[in-house]
């Protein structure tokens, strides 16, 4: 059993020739939290297509649990997707299913159980996400951080060794934030599970996160604790972290010389 | 000269747009292809539950019970009148059960269920299939070691393929009888002469089984299309409705491509 | 609770299109009056067989007795050869006589068979010696018309319905029977 219940070993991923990822390096520990962090369109998300196998690398691998992530077979992805629970940036419930029932559903898919073992199952995954008495809404009825709750409670239905998670924090109020927040820290620690964040929510993440990884123009650009990459005075990790307007990352988009632009129309 | 260069650049534009078209088309038949072969590859997953089928063919079958029954009664009608007003010139209006039954079994029954079914159950499942690929519930499924087409597409498919015939049939019915209401009340044909005319003339094997294997066919194609439409719709608020439009298209003029295909095939044994 | 409903309705869609499915056979189509059991097969030749296709219903006194099952060409004799399947009940004398009809004016053709008196009955493979062509169109409204003419009188023949109805029955039997002698004359 390695240390490392997940491994990116320089992968290189992209497609239509433009390459999204170049050479990246990343481990992730059992038992902790790690975020994945970058601006919009970095490949974040990608990032976790590619470790539950939903996309194939263009180079390197991916290693989970030792076995190369890529080179299995369908059946083989399946297996090891059992091992991660994973929760998407819009909860991504099935709409025309009940809150029980998107619980129930990995539990009716992959086990035998009886039916008053999945509803006990059930009620205890609500319970942990607070959300028990909703138990028989449908997605329709719920708001944005009850659905991720629920959404959160489908991902660990069938206790999982990795959970993933697709900015948890986008589009929720601050009080719904922090208690996603929370949920994420207490639910890994109790499951013994790995974490593995992506988010572009400094604050939420730096707070929870046990490392985290900065992910820039397809390389990571700065990795370290929290605490490290506050004080951190690489220029592109500061911009991040304090949200400057200018820096590494430029306010205006690759344009001509301004005022020979403005001139050229004249003539 | 320039505006020459520019005619010259349009005109190559447009031959590479329609050289473009004409190869996507091409890629989505065959991704279309792909998707019906895993399909069936999956039906059998979808067949040890057979209960989700079960569901949706309330949603394709039930749900579009009103609008064909409604539909039938109208076009078994109007045929009735149409046909009573050319027969009666020839002095052979009582076969005009004939000619309902025979318009209906045959042709307008599969046909007509078929657009009507494009337009209600096909859109719905496009739309249906987008949203959950625009909200990610299909990669969830995935995620979760779920297969979406055995659990999403193989059972919509079946439920198509099986509401199809039962719809053809009731449409075929519904029509003979509002033909009936028509033919035998109303203009004052006789009875006996309505049915035993139509007993005569109407074949089992050749009239009622081909029109019930045209409508099976027909119910194969629109359930694909429509599934295939969604699952490859983008993401998107637009791409979804543009795809269901795709859906009612591709679908109308593909089962009156196969209606044609099929006649022929069915005229000639 | 939902999916009982479900289920319920989904039977009750089921159900109706087995329903409808039989009312198509049985009311609408000829499931019942097709079943014809076992057959023999006889054959006949026909110089000029018209518009007859195979499948085509084989009548005897109005009721059906079997079917068409195969028509070939002859090229020694240049003649139709016509095998009809007979119902087994039925044993037809062997000088039964097979004639051409055409049900109705523009309807389709069949095969009637007015039994003869011999003792001997037909066989399996048997051939019926006596036939009798069909009946050309273009030469049946021709005489039609040709009588129509002679009347004297521009009568349409869709004066109103029940005089069509009754031209629709009477009239081609008549004409038939005038053209039984004329029609082979004719076509040799």
């Amino acid at each position: 059993m390695t240390q490392n219940i997940v491994e990116i070993d320089n992968l290189s991923f992209g497609y239509k020739g433009r390459m999204l990822h170049q050479g990246i390096n990343m481990v992730f520990p059992r038992g902790k939290v790690v975020a994945i962090m970058g601006g919009s369109g970095s490949g974040k998300t990608t990032l976790l297509r590619l470790i539950g196998g939903q996309l194939k690398p263009s180079k390197g691998e991916v290693r989970v649990d030792g076995q190369v992530v890529h080179q299995q077979t369908r059946d083989g992805i399946y297996q090891l997707r059992r091992k991660m629970g994973m929760m998407f940036q819009h909860g991504a419930l099935f709409t025309d299913l009940s809150v029980f029932e998107n619980v129930a559903f990995p539990m009716r898919e992959h086990t035998e159980l009886p039916e008053s073992m999945i509803h006990d199952l059930v009620l205890m995954k609500l319970q942990a996400v607070g959300l028990r008495g909703a138990h028989q809404l449908m997605p329709s009825e719920l708001s944005g951080g009850m659905a991720r709750r629920v959404a959160l409670a489908r991902a660990i239905a069938l206790d999982p060794n990795i959970i993933m998670y697709d900015e948890p924090f986008a589009g929720l109020d601050p009080i719904s934030m922090g208690v996603v927040c929370s949920l994420i820290r207490t639910l890994n620690d109790a499951l013994g599970a790995t974490s593995i964040i992506v988010s572009h929510d400094v604050k939420e993440t730096f707070l929870i996160a046990d490392y985290v990884y900065f992910v820039a123009n397809g390389v990571v650009a700065a990795e370290g604790t929290p605490e490290d990459l506050s004080k951190s005075s690489l220029p592109f990790v500061h911009q991040f972290v304090h949200g400057d307007k200018d820096g590494p990352v430029p306010f205006h988009y690759a344009a001509g010389d301004y005022k020979q632009e403005l001139l050229e129309f004249e003539a | 000269m320039i505006v020459r260069s520019r005619l010259f650049t349009g005109l190559i534009r447009t031959l590479r747009n329609i050289g473009h078209r004409f190869t996507s088309r091409i890629w989505r038949l065959g991704a279309g292809a792909r998707l019906f072969g895993l399909t069936l590859v999956y039906s059998g997953e979808s067949f040890r539950r057979f209960r989700l089928t079960i569901r949706e063919v309330y949603f394709t079958g039930v749900m579009s019970l009103i609008i064909i029954m409604v539909s039938a009664f109208f076009v078994g009608m109007v045929l009735a009148l149409q046909g009573y007003n050319t027969l009666q010139k020839y002095g052979s209006s009582e076969a005009i059960g004939v000619l309902v039954a025979l318009a209906l079994v045959r042709e307008l029954g599969p046909v007509i269920t078929a657009l009507l079914f494009a337009g209600r159950a096909g859109t719905a499942i496009t739309a249906e299939i987008g949203l959950m690929k625009a909200t990610e519930q299909l990669s969830a499924m995935e995620m979760m070691a779920v297969s979406p087409i055995a659990r999403v597409i193989a059972p919509r498919f079946w439920a198509g393929v099986i509401a199809m015939p039962i719809l053809a049939a009731l449409f075929s019915m519904v029509g003979i009888l509002g033909g009936y209401l028509v033919a035998v009340p109303l203009i004052g044909v006789d009875s006996g002469a309505f049915w035993s005319q139509m007993q005569a003339n109407v074949d089992w094997r050749l009239d009622i089984v081909n029109g019930a294997i045209k409508s099976v066919v027909f119910g194969v194609a629109c359930t694909m299309i429509a599934l295939f439409e969604g699952y490859d719709a983008p993401p998107t608020a637009e791409g979804v409705s543009r795809a269901t439009t795709r859906t009612v298209v591709t679908s109308s003029l593909t089962v009156l491509m196969l209606d044609f295909v099929l006649t022929s095939f069915m005229i000639t044994l | 609770m939902e999916r009982t409903t479900i289920d319920l309705w989904v039977g009750i869609f089921v159900a109706l299109g087995v329903a409808a499915l039989l009312g198509l056979a049985m009311k609408v189509g000829n499931l019942t009056t097709n079943n014809i059991g076992p057959t023999y097969t006889v054959t006949a030749n026909f110089e000029n067989i018209g518009g007859l296709k195979p499948r085509a219903p084989v009548k005897s006194a109005g009721v059906v007795v079997g079917r068409v099952s195969d028509i070939k060409f002859d090229p020694a004799t240049f003649e139709a050869v016509v095998s009809l399947n007979v119902d087994k009940r039925y044993n037809f004398p062997i000088d039964t006589f097979a004639n051409i009809y055409t049900a109705g004016l523009l309807g389709e053709q069949y095969v009637g068979l007015d039994a003869g008196g011999d003792e001997a009955k037909l066989k399996n493979g048997d051939k019926i010696m006596h036939t009798q062509d069909a009946i050309v169109l273009e030469k049946m409204i021709s005489q039609f018309l040709y009588n129509k003419a002679s009347e004297g009188k521009d009568d349409t023949p869709v004066a109103s319905t029940k005089s069509s109805d009754d031209a629709l029955t009477a009239n081609p039997l008549d004409d038939m029977t005038k053209n039984k002698g004329a029609a082979p004359a004719a076509s040799k």
